[in-house]
C-alpha cells in the first residue's frame, strides 16, 4: 500500500522534473495527421517543386490552414481535394485523378511491361523457328 | 509489319517525342491555367479600401465588363505592371482593384504616390478571396463579363503584349 | 586577360574537334592511317584545349573578376574558395563546359585504352565523339559562352544560389557528368560497329568496360545527389521523382540493362540488334536529360535560369544525334545475324526478361515524367505527376525484376529447367519467404508493404549468398582463398547484386518504420520520438563566412542516457538575400536522427520537425555497394588481354 502510494507520488514528481514537455504543432493529432496524409500529395503552386506539406510559401501555410478548417468542418479527404481542384485545378494533385486524358498514363506502365514480356516471347519463339529452319537446310545441303 | 519498317520503330518514336518537345518549348511550364475560366466569378463581399463602412461584391458589376486585378503594395512585379493599368485605366477600361494580404495604410500611400488606376479597391487582409480565385502569384487579372463569368485569367503582370493580344480583343468582343 | 585566353581555348578546341571527327572519318573512309592517327591526336588536342579553357574559367572565378558575367552572376568574393571553384558548374555556362570538358577527358581516355582495337573501327569511335563534342562546343561558343565580360564591371557578384553551397556541390556534378557523358564511348562504339557493319560478341567484349566505367560513375552520381538533397532540401526525403532526377534515373535504367544485354552478345553472339539499340537508347536519355534540365519545358528544383533559345539549339542537337542513330541503326539493322540459339528458359532468356523490365521501368518513368507535357501541347489541361504516381507504379513494374535476379544467376546458359531452378532455390524462397513474413512482427508493425520489400530484397541477398556457397563447396583450400580468386566479373556481381537487396531493405524500412514528429517547442522542452528524447536547449547566434545563422542545440537522449547533440540551421545567406534550412543529422547503421528547424513562434518556442529514420543510410550504402561491384567487375583481367582479345577474332 504505502509502495504504491510512493509510485503515485513519483508519477506525479516526475514531469515536473523535466522541464517541459514539447506540443504538437497542431492541437489535435488525427487532424495533423490527416493534414499531413493530404498535404503531402499536394502540389504547392508556389514553389512549385515541393508539396504543399514541404513548403514553406505563405500560400502553403494559407492553404495547410484552411485544410484544417475544412476537416473540422467535418469534409472528407476527397472532398478536400475537390475543394482546392475546382480553385486551382488538376495541377495541385500530386496523383493525377483517373479520368479520359490521364487513362494512359496509368494504364501506359502495365502495358509496356504487357507489351514487353509478350513482345520477347514472340522474338524468341520464332528466333528459335528460324534457327532450327537454318539448322537443317545445312543438313540438307 | 515488313521487316525493315519495324527497325524504324526506334526512329519513329523518337521523332514523335521531338515534335512535342518542340511544341513544349513555346509553354511555360510555371503557368497553370486556371479552372475558373467560363465559371461564374466566386461571390464575396469585402470592404472598401480606406472606407471600410462601405463594401462591394461582384454582383453589384452584374451588366458589365470588368476586370478583377490582384495586386499588393509588397509586390515588385505590381509595380512593373502599374504603369500598364494606368495606361489602361485612361482608356477607359473598368477595373477593380483586390488588395491581397496587404498593410491598408502601405497600400493606399502605393495608390496616391504612383497612380490609382482602379474604380474601386477592395481589401482581401487574409487572402480568403484570393484563394477562392484560385490566386498563386500576385498579381493576377481576371476578366468577367456582364454575366459575371470569368472569361480570361492574365497570371503574373499584364505585359504590354497582352494586353494587345489578348486583354483588347477579348474586350472588344464582350 | 585569363578570359580571352579561355575563349581562345575554346575556339580552338572547336577547330580540333571539327579536326577530329573530319580526320578520323575521312581515315577510316580511306583506310589512311596517316589521316586516322592525325584523327588522335587532334582528340588530344582537344582535351588540352578544354583544359585550359576550364582552368582559364576556374582562375577567373579564383579572382574574382567580376568583369565576367558568368563569375558576376554565380559567385561572390565572401564566397570560400571550395565553392567559388565548384560554383564554376554552378549554373548552365559553366556545367556546359564541364560537360565537354567531361567528354574530351573520355575521348583522351579512348585514345590511351583503345590501342587493341581495329584502326578504321577506332577512327569511327573518335570521329562519333568528336561530332558530339562539336555540337557542344558550337553550343557554348554561340549561346552559352562563360567568359562573356560585362562592361562596365560590378564590384561584388550576385553570389551562388545557397542551396548550392554545399560539399555536395563539389562531387555530384563532376561525378554525374562522367556517367552522363561516359555513355557517349558506348554510343560512339555503337555507331562504329553498325557503320562497319560488324556486330560481334567481340564487340560486346570492347564495349562492356567502358558501359561498365559509365554506370559506375552514373550510380555514385545519383547516389551523391541523393544524400545531398537529404540533407540539404530539409524535408527528410531521398528521392523526390523529381523532373531532373528522373532524367538521370532514366538512363541509369537503361544502362544497367545495356550491361546485362552485353553479357549475352558477348557469350552468345546474340540479341546484338537489341544491345546496340540500348547503347544509342542510354546515351541519348542522357542528352534527353539535358535537354530537359536547360530547355524550361518542365519545372524542377535543378531546372537552370532558363532559355527556350537554348531549348531549341540543345533540341536541334538532340535531334541531329540521336535522330543520326536511329537512321543508322535503321539502315543497318537488317544485315545483322542472329547469333546462337538458346532455350525459352535459359540464362540468356531471363536476362533478356529482365532488360524487358528495366526497359518497361523507363518507358513508367518517362511517361510520368513526360505526360503533363504530352498534355499541355495537345491543350488537354494541365496536371501534375509526382511521387504519389511513380510509388504507386513503379515498384510492380519493377517486381518482376527483382524476381529474376534471384532466379537468372543460378540459370545455366543456352537451356534450364524451370522446375530444377526452382528445386535448387527452395531453401532460398523457404527462408526469404518466412523471414520476411516474420521480421516485420518482431520490428513491430507488419503490412504487406513491408513484408513484400522485406521479401525482395532477402529473396536477392539469399540467392547471391546460396550462389556464392555452391561455388565454395566445389572448390579446395580455405574460403577466404577461394573468394578472392573466384572471377572478378562474378565478384562484381554479387557485391552489385547485395547492393540492390541492401538498397531495397533501406528503402523498405525506412518507408515503413520512420517517424516524424512537427513540434512546437521552447527551450527546455523534451520532445519523445520512437524512444528518443530530443531536449531543445536554446538557440544562439553566429556568423559564417557569407551568412548569419540561428543555431539551434538540441540534447538527444535514449532511455535518459545522452546519445548526441545536434544542432540544426537557419542561415541567411547576405548577398543573396536567401534563407537557407540545414538540417542536422545524427546518422548509424540502424538508425538516423534528423532535426530540421522551422520557423521561430511566440515566445522562445520555435516549430522544429523531427525525424527518427530507421535503416536509412542503408540506401545509399546499397548504391555504393552496386557502384563497387561494377568496380569489381572493371578489374576482370579478361578487359585487360587486349591483343589476345582483337587476335581470337571470329567475325
Amino acid at each position: 500500500m504505502k509502495r504504491s502510494v510512493l509510485l503515485v507520488a513519483l508519477c506525479l514528481w516526475v514531469p515536473m522534473l523535466v522541464q517541459g514537455v514539447a506540443r504538437p504543432l497542431g492541437d489535435d493529432p488525427e487532424v495533423e495527421a490527416r493534414l499531413k496524409a493530404l498535404s503531402s500529395e499536394l502540389r504547392c503552386l508556389v514553389c512549385q517543386n515541393q508539396t504543399l506539406a514541404d513548403s514553406s510559401a505563405a500560400l502553403a501555410e494559407d492553404l495547410r490552414q484552411e485544410i484544417r478548417a475544412l476537416i473540422a468542418q467535418g469534409l472528407s479527404d476527397q472532398e478536400i481535394i475537390d475543394y482546392l481542384v475546382a480553385r486551382y485545378g488538376d495541377f495541385v494533385r500530386y496523383r493525377p485523378p483517373l479520368k479520359a486524358t490521364t487513362l494512359l498514363l496509368w494504364i501506359g506502365p502495365g502495358l509496356l511491361l504487357a507489351a514487353g514480356v509478350g513482345g520477347l516471347w514472340w522474338v524468341l519463339r520464332r528466333r528459335n523457328a528460324r534457327l532450327s529452319d537454318d539448322e537443317e537446310k545445312r543438313k540438307e545441303a | 509489319m515488313k521487316p525493315v519498317l519495324k527497325y524504324l520503330l526506334p526512329l519513329a518514336i523518337f521523332l514523335v517525342l521531338v515534335g512535342f518537345f518542340a511544341a513544349s518549348l513555346k509553354h511555360d511550364p510555371r503557368e497553370v491555367p486556371s479552372p475558373l475560366i467560363d465559371k461564374p466569378a466566386p461571390a464575396f463581399r469585402l470592404p472598401v479600401l480606406n472606407a471600410p463602412d462601405k463594401t462591394f461584391a461582384p454582383e453589384d458589376m452584374r451588366g458589365r465588363v470588368w476586370l478583377l486585378n490582384v495586386w499588393a503594395s509588397w509586390c515588385g512585379a505590381c509595380r512593373d505592371e502599374h504603369p500598364v493599368l494606368m495606361e489602361m485605366a485612361r482608356s477607359g477600361i473598368v477595373m477593380v482593384g483586390l488588395d491581397y494580404k496587404d498593410d491598408e495604410a502601405q497600400a493606399s500611400a502605393f495608390l496616391s504616390r504612383s497612380g490609382n488606376p482602379y474604380t474601386i479597391v477592395v481589401v482581401d487582409a487574409d487572402g480568403r478571396v484570393g484563394m477562392d480565385y484560385g490566386v498563386y502569384g500576385v498579381p493576377e487579372t481576371y476578366v468577367i463579363d456582364r454575366a459575371g463569368i470569368i472569361r480570361y485569367k492574365q497570371i503574373g503582370p499584364i505585359t504590354q503584349k497582352a494586353l494587345r493580344e489578348k486583354i483588347l480583343p477579348l474586350l472588344q468582343r464582350l | 586577360m585569363i578570359p580571352e585566353l579561355g575563349h581562345l581555348a575554346l575556339i580552338l578546341a572547336w577547330l580540333l574537334a571539327a579536326a577530329q571527327a573530319g580526320f578520323a572519318f575521312a581515315g577510316a573512309a580511306r583506310n589512311d592511317g596517316i589521316l586516322m592517327a592525325t584523327g588522335v591526336s587532334a582528340a588530344r588536342g582537344q582535351f588540352v584545349f578544354c583544359g585550359i579553357a576550364f582552368v582559364s574559367l576556374g582562375y577567373a572565378f579564383y579572382a574574382n573578376d567580376f568583369s565576367v558575367l558568368y563569375v558576376a552572376s554565380h559567385s561572390n568574393s565572401t564566397l570560400p574558395l571550395y565553392y567559388r571553384l565548384a560554383a564554376i558548374w554552378g549554373g548552365h555556362e559553366g556545367s556546359m563546359l564541364l560537360w565537354t570538358t567531361t567528354l574530351a577527358l573520355w575521348t583522351v581516355a579512348v585514345t590511351l585504352f583503345s590501342q587493341h582495337l581495329p584502326e578504321v573501327f577506332r577512327a569511327r569511335l573518335l570521329g562519333t565523339m568528336g561530332l558530339i563534342s562539336l555540337g557542344f562546343l558550337t553550343f557554348i561558343l554561340f549561346a552559352s559562352n562563360p567568359f562573356q565580360r560585362m562592361i562596365p564591371a560590378v564590384l561584388q557578384g550576385r553570389d551562388l544560389n545557397p542551396l548550392l553551397q554545399d560539399p555536395g556541390m563539389v562531387l555530384h556534378p563532376p561525378v554525374l557528368y562522367m556517367g552522363y557523358v561516359g555513355f557517349s564511348v558506348v554510343f560512339g562504339f555503337a555507331i562504329a560497329a553498325l557503320l562497319g557493319g560488324e556486330l560481334n560478341p567481340q564487340w560486346a567484349r570492347w564495349t562492356r568496360p567502358w558501359t561498365t566505367a559509365a554506370w559506375v560513375f552514373l550510380t555514385a552520381g545519383i547516389t551523391f545527389g541523393s544524400q545531398w538533397a537529404y540533407y540539404e532540401l530539409g524535408w527528410g526525403g531521398w528521392w523526390f521523382w523529381d523532373a531532373v532526377e528522373n532524367a538521370s534515373f532514366m538512363p541509369w535504367l537503361v544502362g544497367t540493362a545495356l550491361i546485362h544485354a552485353l553479357a549475352v552478345t558477348e557469350k552468345r553472339d546474340a540479341f546484338k540488334l537489341w544491345t546496340v539499340l540500348l547503347a544509342i537508347l542510354t546515351f541519348s536519355l542522357a542528352l534527353l536529360g539535358t535537354f530537359l534540365v536547360r530547355s524550361g519545358v518542365l519545372t524542377s528544383v535543378h531546372a537552370f535560369a532558363t532559355d527556350p533559345q537554348r531549348g531549341l539549339f540543345i533540341l536541334v542537337l538532340l535531334g541531329g544525334v540521336v535522330g543520326g542513330a536511329l537512321t543508322l541503326f535503321a539502315l543497318r539493322a537488317p544485315q545483322m545475324g542472329l547469333g546462337g540459339r538458346f532455350g525459352m528458359v535459359s540464362r540468356e532468356s531471363m536476362l533478356l526478361a529482365g532488360n524487358v523490365v528495366l526497359l518497361a521501368a523507363t518507358g513508367t518513368v518517362m511517361l510520368g515524367t513526360l505526360y503533363p507535357l504530352f498534355l499541355e501541347a495537345l491543350e488537354l489541361g494541365k496536371i501534375s505527376v509526382g511521387p504519389p504516381y511513380f510509388d504507386t507504379v513503379f515498384v510492380p513494374v519493377m517486381l518482376p525484376a527483382m524476381l529474376l535476379m534471384g532466379l537468372a544467376i543460378f540459370a545455366p546458359w543456352k537451356h534450364a529447367v524451370l522446375t530444377v531452378l526452382l528445386g535448387r532455390l527452395k531453401w532460398v524462397m523457404g527462408v526469404s519467404v518466412a523471414m520476411a513474413l516474420l521480421l516485420p512482427l518482431m520490428l513491430g508493425k507488419w503490412t504487406p508493404l513491408i513484408a513484400l520489400g522485406l521479401l525482395m530484397a532477402l529473396w536477392i541477398a539469399a540467392s547471391a549468398f546460396v550462389s556464392v556457397y555452391e561455388r565454395l563447396k566445389k572448390r579446395e583450400g580455405g574460403i577466404i582463398k577461394t573468394v578472392v580468386g573466384l572471377p572478378r566479373a562474378y565478384q562484381g556481381m554479387i557485391v552489385a547484386h547485395l547492393g540492390v537487396a541492401v538498397f531495397i531493405m533501406g528503402v523498405t524500412l525506412v518507408k515503413g518504420y520512420e517517424v516524424e514528429q512537427d513540434m512546437r517547442m521552447s527551450p527546455g522542452d523534451t520532445a519523445q520520438v520512437d524512444g528518443y528524447g530530443f531536449r531543445f536547449d536554446g538557440i544562439r547566434e553566429a556568423f559564417g563566412p557569407n551568412y548569419m545563422a540561428i543555431i539551434g542545440h538540441f540534447t538527444v537522449t535514449w532511455n535518459g542516457r545522452p546519445v548526441t547533440i545536434l544542432a540544426p540551421e537557419k542561415r541567411h545567406y547576405l548577398a543573396s538575400d536567401t534563407p537557407m534550412t540545414e538540417a542536422a543529422i545524427s546518422s548509424g547503421f540502424f538508425r538516423d536522427l534528423y532535426i530540421a528547424l522551422g520557423e521561430p513562434m511566440d515566445g522562445q518556442a520555435w516549430s522544429v520537425r523531427l525525424y527518427v529514420k530507421p535503416f536509412v543510410q542503408w540506401i545509399w550504402a546499397g548504391c555504393l555497394m552496386m557502384a563497387a561491384g561494377g568496380v569489381l567487375a572493371l578489374l576482370d583481367p579478361r578487359y585487360r588481354r587486349r591483343n589476345s582479345a582483337a587476335m581470337e577474332g571470329t567475325a
